[in-house]
C-alpha cells in the first residue's frame, strides 16, 4: 500500500501558504456514442464495432426488461416478495458487467437484474431470492461477486476492501462497484473512494443517477453540477456518460477497468439514467413525480436506442427479434416453472449458515424449531 | 518465560497469527508506523511489512466495510478502532453484513474478520473513551463477542478470534491493559472460545462477570473467603455465544448468583445471565438473583468515574446479602 514508511521525503510548505491555494479546476467529461434514435454521433469506440459484444448487450437488456415484468407480475399475484424494477435502466447494469473478466468482482445493489444476470446468475436463482429464499444467493454462477447490497452505499467500502486484497495479493483483478444516486449522499461513498483515491485501488464505481432515490429527486440531494466531480474530492478520475447508451456505457467501463487492472487506480462514473419503474412494488411513483416527466423520459429507452443501432448495423432483423422475445419468454417460463415448483427451505435452515459451526448455545434453540417449526 | 502485560499479549498473538498465516492483515489509525495508540501492534511494521499493517484514513465505518471485503476475498482482516465510543459507525457493518454474509448467502461468502476495541472506565480518559456497551453487540446475531480478562486469556482468545471463520467483536478493557502481569508463553495456542472460565472454585455464591470487573470480583472473593464465604468466580469471557451451562452449573451448586458488570444496569448483559439462570436454576436459588452494576447513567467524566464503577466492596455486600438471605 501506499503508505508513508518516514519522513516524508518532501515535506510541503503548508504553512507558508500566503492566501488562496489553487488546488484543482475540473471539467467532467461526458461521453455518449449513440444519440437517443441509435445513430453514432461521432466516430465508434473499439466496441460499437463488435458484433458479438454488442448484440449479446442487446440481447441480455431484453431478458432484463421481460424478467422485469414478470418479477412484478409475480408479486402482484403474490408468488413474489417486494421486487425492484429496472425498467429503462438496463443498458447500465448490462454493459458494465460485460465489461467485467470473470475474475473480477462485482458488487451492486438491488436494482440490477441485468447485471447479475450478465455475470452468470440465473433467472431461477433471482426468482428465489426475491421470493424470499436465501438459497437463490448461493448462486452457481460469479462465486465471489458480492450478493446485491439492500442497505444504501454501505456496500462501497466492502469494494475497497475487495481492491485492497487484490492489490495485496497483486492479483490483476478488478473490483466494479454500482451503487444509485442515493448513495452518494452517504459517508460511506465518500470514505471508499477516499481510500480507492489514496491507496490507488484497482476498483471502478459506478453511480447509476436514475433521477430518483425513492422519491427525492437528484436536485434536492445535492447542489453539485454533477456526481460524478465528487470523484474530485477523493483525488480520482470522475466522468459522466449517457447511461441510456449501452456502448458509452461499455466504452466507459472498459476504459475504466483496463486502468484499474493495469494498476492506475480508480475511477467514477456517474452513468445518468432514468428510472421509468416505481421505485420497487412497494411503491406508487404517482405521489412524487408527474406521469408527463415518466412518458417523456421513454423517448430515451435505451433498448430502442440499441435495436435501432443494430439494426442499421445489418446484424438484427425482424426475425432475429421475434425469435429473442420468444427465447425469452421460453427461459423466463422454464424460470418460473423451477422457481415454484422448489419446495420452502427447512425451518432450521435458519440457523445452519448463521456460523461455520453452529454453537453449543443455539443447539437448543434449534431443536426446538425443528420440532415446533 | 515472561511475565507480560494484557496490551502485551494482544500484540504477541496478533504478531503470532501473522506469522503463522499470511492471509492475516491488521488495519486501522494509527496502527502501523505509531504501533497503535495503546501499542498494541507494535513492531508489526517493521516486521510484516505496508501490506500487512495498513493504516487507513480516519474512518471507522470503512475500516469495518473494508474488513468485509478483505475477509469476503480470503484475507483474515484484524481492524482497531481506538476506543469503544468510535465503534458506532461500525455498527452498520457489523449488523447488516458482517454478521449476515454467511447466511444470506448460504455459506457462498463468509466473513472471517476480527474488530478489536478497547472498552470500559478507569483510566482518565476524555469523553466517549470509558462507555462498556458490550450487550448491544452481544445482541446481533451471526457475531461472537470476547472479552479477555487477563494477559493469558487475552493471548489465546485472540488467536481463537482471529482464526475463527466468522467476524468476532474483540474487546480489550483497557483499565487491564498495563493493570498486571502475568506468565504468557508464545505457543500459539488458542484458548477456547464460546465457553465461560471458572477462575475460582467455591460452594456458597457464583459471582458471574467479564472484562476488567474480574479484577474487582476475584478481590472480592478473597475478602469473602476471609469472613467464610466461598465465591466460585466466573469470568463469561464469550459473551456470544454465551455459555450459560457453565453458569447454571455453578448456581445450581451454589444456589447463589451475584452478577457483576461494569455496564449500565438496564437491558445490560447480566439481564441475559439472570434470565438463564431463572430459566434453567430457579428452583436451586436460596436467595434473590443480584446484580452490581454501574447505574443508568452516562459515564461521568475522570472525576467521578471511580464512584461510577462498581467497586469491590458492592460485590462484597451483595455476596453477603445472598448468603444471608438463606
Amino acid at each position: 500500500m501506499n503508505q508513508p514508511t518516514g519522513t516524508q521525503a518532501k515535506p510541503k510548505a503548508a504553512l507558508d501558504v500566503a492566501g488562496a491555494s489553487h488546488v484543482t479546476t475540473f471539467s467532467i467529461p461526458y461521453s455518449r456514442v449513440l444519440d437517443p434514435s441509435g445513430k453514432p454521433v461521432g466516430s465508434l469506440p473499439a466496441a460499437g464495432r463488435d458484433k458479438n459484444v454488442v448484440v449479446a448487450i442487446y440481447r441480455a437488456m431484453v431478458l432484463t426488461r421481460q424478467f422485469d415484468a414478470r418479477a412484478i407480475s409475480l408479486q402482484r399475484t403474490g408468488q413474489l416478495g417486494t421486487y425492484p424494477s429496472s425498467l429503462g435502466q438496463e443498458a447500465v447494469s448490462v454493459a458494465i458487467t460485460k465489461a467485467m473478466k470473470p475474475e473480477d468482482v462485482f458488487l451492486g445493489t438491488y436494482r440490477e437484474t441485468g447485471g447479475y444476470l450478465t455475470r452468470g446468475v440465473t433467472l431461477t436463482e433471482l426468482m428465489r431470492f426475491w421470493g424470499g429464499d436465501e438459497r437463490g444467493l448461493d448462486w452457481a454462477g460469479p462465486r465471489r461477486d458480492f450478493p446485491p447490497s439492500i442497505p444504501i452505499a454501505s456496500h462501497v467500502p466492502h469494494a475497497a476492501g475487495v481492491a485492497s486484497a487484490m492489490k495485496i495479493r497483486k492479483e490483476p483483478r478488478v473490483a466494479v462497484c454500482t451503487m444509485g444516486d442515493g448513495a452518494t449522499s452517504k459517508g460511506d461513498f465518500y470514505e471508499a473512494i477516499n481510500l480507492a483515491g489514496v491507496w490507488q485501488l484497482p476498483a471502478v464505481f459506478v453511480v447509476i443517477n436514475n433521477g430518483w432515490a425513492i422519491s427525492v429527486p437528484v436536485s434536492h440531494q445535492t447542489a453539485c453540477g454533477t456526481l460524478a466531480q465528487k470523484a474530485v474530492a477523493a483525488g480520482i478520475p470522475g466522468e459522466q456518460v449517457d447511461g441510456n447508451d449501452a456502448l458509452a456505457v461499455f466504452d466507459a467501463a472498459s476504459r475504466g477497468i483496463e486502468r484499474a487492472r493495469a494498476g492506475k487506480g480508480s475511477t467514477l462514473i456517474e452513468a445518468l439514467t432514468y428510472r421509468l419503474s416505481d421505485h420497487t412494488t412497494a411503491d406508487d411513483a404517482r405521489r412524487y413525480r408527474k406521469e408527463e416527466e415518466v412518458s417523456a423520459h421513454w423517448a430515451f429507452d435505451p433498448i430502442a436506442r440499441l435495436r435501432s443501432y443494430i439494426g442499421s448495423a445489418g446484424w438484427w432483423t425482424k426475425e432475429d427479434e421475434e425469435a429473442l422475445v420468444a427465447e425469452c419468454k421460453s427461459m423466463i417460463e422454464e424460470a418460473q416453472k423451477a422457481y415454484l415448483a422448489l419446495p420452502k427451505p427447512g425451518v432450521t435452515e435458519m440457523f445452519d449458515s448463521l456460523y461455520a459451526t453452529l454453537p453449543t448455545a443455539l443447539t437448543s434453540q434449534r431443536a426446538a424449531y425443528k420440532d415446533h417449526g | 518465560m515472561a511475565e507480560i502485560t494484557l496490551v502485551a499479549a494482544i500484540n504477541m498473538a496478533l504478531a503470532r497469527a501473522m506469522a503463522d498465516d499470511p492471509s492475516v492483515v491488521v488495519l486501522g489509525e494509527d496502527i502501523a508506523r505509531n504501533g497503535g495508540v495503546f501499542r498494541a501492534t507494535e513492531g508489526l511494521l517493521d516486521r510484516f511489512g505496508p501490506d500487512r499493517v495498513l493504516d487507513t484514513p480516519l474512518a471507522e465505518g470503512l475500516i469495518a466495510g473494508m474488513a468485509v471485503g478483505m475477509a469476503a476475498e480470503g484475507l483474515k482482516p484484524v481492524g482497531e478502532i481506538q476506543f469503544l465510543g468510535f465503534m458506532y459507525s461500525t455498527v452498520d457493518q457489523l449488523v447488516n453484513h458482517a454478521s449476515r454474509l454467511r447466511n444470506r448467502t448460504r455459506g457462498r461468502i463468509t466473513c472471517p474478520m476480527v474488530i478489536r476495541a478497547p472498552m470500559g472506565a478507569g483510566v482518565h480518559a476524555p469523553e466517549h473513551h470509558s462507555e462498556s456497551t458490550e450487550a448491544m453487540f452481544a445482541h446481533i446475531p451471526g457475531l461472537r463477542v470476547v472479552i479477555p480478562s487477563s494477559p493469558a486469556r487475552a493471548y489465546g482468545l485472540l488467536l481463537a478470534a482471529i482464526r475463527d471463520p466468522d467476524p468476532v467483536v474483540f474487546l480489550e478493557p483497557t483499565r487491564l491493559y498495563r493493570a498486571f502481569r502475568e506468565e504468557v508463553q508464545d505457543d500459539g495456542r488458542a484458548a477456547p472460545m464460546d465457553i465461560c472460565f471458572v477462575l475460582r472454585e467455591g460452594t456458597d455464591v457464583t459471582l458471574v462477570t467479564w472484562g476488567a470487573m474480574v479484577k474487582e470480583t476475584l478481590a472480592a472473593a478473597d475478602r469473602l473467603a476471609e469472613e467464610g464465604i466461598s465465591a466460585e468466580v466466573i469470568d463469561v469471557a464469550t459473551l456470544k455465544p454465551f455459555d450459560a451451562k457453565t453458569v447454571i452449573e455453578s448456581v445450581t451448586k451454589t444456589g447463589r448468583c451475584v452478577i457483576v458488570h461494569e455496564a449500565p444496569l438496564t437491558a445490560g448483559f447480566g439481564a441475559e445471565v439472570a434470565a438463564q439462570v431463572a430459566e434453567h436454576a430457579l428452583t436451586s436459588l436460596l436467595a434473590p438473583i443480584a446484580r452490581v452494576t454501574a447505574p443508568d447513567v452516562i459515564v461521568p467524566l475522570a472525576r467521578l468515574e471511580h464512584d461510577y464503577m462498581p467497586s469491590e466492596t458492592r460485590i462484597v455486600e451483595a455476596a453477603r446479602s445472598a448468603v444471608r438471605y438463606a
